[in-house]
């Protein structure tokens, strides 16, 4: 049933991003970062609060421009392919009393594909069927999206970032608002997906994660890499100072 | 009522007036639904009340009103569009004071006019009875014009209404189809005015869609019913003010507002029992 993705732009890297530095007014988040997330990785982006991970996001979702270095993903400049990248946001962006159906809400992840006149086409919700099926919340297609709770909210949200049949898929925290079963279920789900997917997934949880994901890229104002056997005190120590490694290593 | 009835077959203005109605009705079924849940009754009354300056342009140089609103609507429309575009922050405070400044300008406008003091309150409340048979054409052709535009690119206006950001990452302009949607409003706004005025323009345009939206969860299903309780509040009130000779206006929206407070109650009872026997019989 997965497809396999197109390998539309060959070999290069999926992410890439050379030197990058962004400030709000004074606040300087991001200083000289560098990334690079090859086809086929599951990448964690972990760090606290306030450490630059949401905007580095919406810098490679094209939502914002670096003020400095520059950002390419899948060869090109974020805002050109956006519609290539599968993004789950940590929120939804959406009124939840607004009138529309888990099917609707989904199938909109179509849009930009094909033609863009009138209503969307059967060949659209038939995708829209496929990526419920493969969150499996097939069962919801007909609810309205209000009534759902947080953990099937996420998984909508994930089957419409994949209704648009992504190269990468990039999540925001897809755990925050689900307890500790929900967020293993959704983690072993993107470990299927990362089969034919290369995964961002942005996590605040870096003692979870790292049995998930190949690499985690460390970013408190400044980004270091790690593969997740080297995450170990130093890298906590690093990123999150003394105290935060005392409760770490309790959990 | 029967009285009505059979002045509506003598009379040519009656039919007129009826027609206007359900001519009106469909831009307060579809273009109110998108008004009620994108939550921008506000806005829509800025657009409103600021056009009350292109009327009063238009009678003070002598060409039509009518497209004296439209002009001055759309232009609204496009500025209070750019204003939350760009000012976030300040979005209530200047959509108020452009709401203000329209008035101000549209009666210094008429009160400069020589002898046209009554057009003041048909432009404020409106008369039905006055619309003339050939303006009809020029209404069913804005319907025409709303109702293609939204089935054209009904995606991207779902898509702008339910979620900005995702629509933007998908690749839509947003901007661009927002100004649009207010456009629209605004070409909503001035056939609701034919039938309403524009003070009591808002409940027309947000009553009958937030009725529907007690029953539907659609925008679809909304629009359907919204234009249909528009057309069954103009032509009640109508029939219903033609015997005592009230003013149209205020009769239909008092109608609309009657039936949307006890919507409201009930379908909110209805909620209440229908969770309580849900919970019991668990």
């Amino acid at each position: 049933m997965p497809k396999a993705p197109s390998q539309t732009t060959g070999s290069g890297p999926i992410v890439q991003i050379a030197d990058v530095s962004f400030s709000y007014g004074d606040a300087l988040v991001l200083e000289h970062v560098d990334l690079c997330v090859e086809r086929g990785e599951f990448v964690g982006l972990v760090g606290p609060n306030a450490g630059g991970k949401s905007t580095l996001l919406k810098l490679i979702l094209g939502l914002l421009e670096p003020q400095a270095g520059r950002i390419r993903v899948l060869g090109e400049v974020p805002s050109q392919v956006s519609d290539r990248i599968g993004y789950v946001p940590q929120f939804p962006s959406f009124p939840r009393d607004f009138p529309i159906s888990v099917e609707q809400v989904v199938t909109m992840g179509r849009l930009g594909i094909g033609s863009s006149l009138g209503w969307y086409r059967a060949a659209d919700r038939a995708a829209a069927r496929r990526a419920l099926d493969e969150v499996e919340a097939s069962d919801l297609s007909k609810r309205r999206i209000g009534t759902l709770s947080g953990g099937q909210l996420q998984r909508v949200l994930l089957a419409r970032a994949l209704a648009g049949e992504p190269e990468i898929l990039i999540l925001d925290e897809p755990t925050a608002n689900i307890d500790q079963r929900g967020e293993t279920d959704v983690f072993d789900l993107l470990a299927t997906l990362n089969a034919r997917l290369t995964i961002l997934v942005v996590s605040h949880d870096i003692a979870f994660i790292s049995d998930y994901v190949s690499r985690v890229a460390c970013l408190n104002r400044t980004l270091t890499c790690h593969g997740t056997s080297a995450v170990d005190g130093d890298a906590i120590h690093q990123l999150y100072g003394d105290r935060v490694r005392l409760v770490d290593h309790s959990h | 009522m029967s009285a009505f009835l059979s002045a509506l077959g003598d009379y040519a203005f009656l039919q007129t007036a009826l027609i206007a109605g359900l001519l009106a009705s469909v831009g307060c079924g579809v273009i109110g639904t998108f008004v009620v849940v994108k939550r921008i009754a506000f806005m829509a009354g800025g657009i409103a009340h600021s056009v009350l300056g292109g009327m009063g342009a238009a009678l003070y140089f002598g060409f039509d009103p009518f497209l004296g609103a439209l002009i001055a609507a759309i232009l609204s429309a496009l500025l209070i569009g750019t204003v939350r575009l760009s000012w976030k922050t300040q979005e209530d405070t200047l959509i108020g004071a452009l709401w203000a400044i329209g008035m101000a300008i549209g009666i210094l406008f008429i009160a400069k006019t020589p002898g046209y003091a009554s057009d003041l309150m048909s432009f404020l409340f409106g008369n039905i009875l006055l619309v003339p048979a050939g303006e009809l054409w020029l209404m069913a052709g804005l319907d025409l014009v709303l109702v293609s535009t939204v089935a054209l690119f009904y995606r991207q206006f779902l898509a702008i209404t339910f979620d900005e950001e995702f629509a933007r990452l998908r690749g839509v302009p947003v901007a661009f189809f927002y100004l649009l949607l207010l456009c629209l409003v605004a070409v909503t706004v001035v056939l609701l005015i034919q039938v309403v005025g524009l003070i009591l323009v808002i409940a027309l345009l947000t009553l009958p869609a937030a009725i529907a939206g007690h029953y539907l969860h659609s925008l679809g299903g909304m629009m359907l019913l919204a234009t249909l309780l528009g057309g069954g509040f103009t032509s009640l009130g109508l029939a219903l003010s033609y015997g005592p000779d009230l003013p149209t206006g205020p009769t239909i929206i008092l109608i609309a507002g009657a039936v949307y407070v006890l919507s409201a109650l009930s379908s909110h009872f209805l909620r209440r029992r229908l969770a309580a026997r849900r919970a019991r019989a668990a």
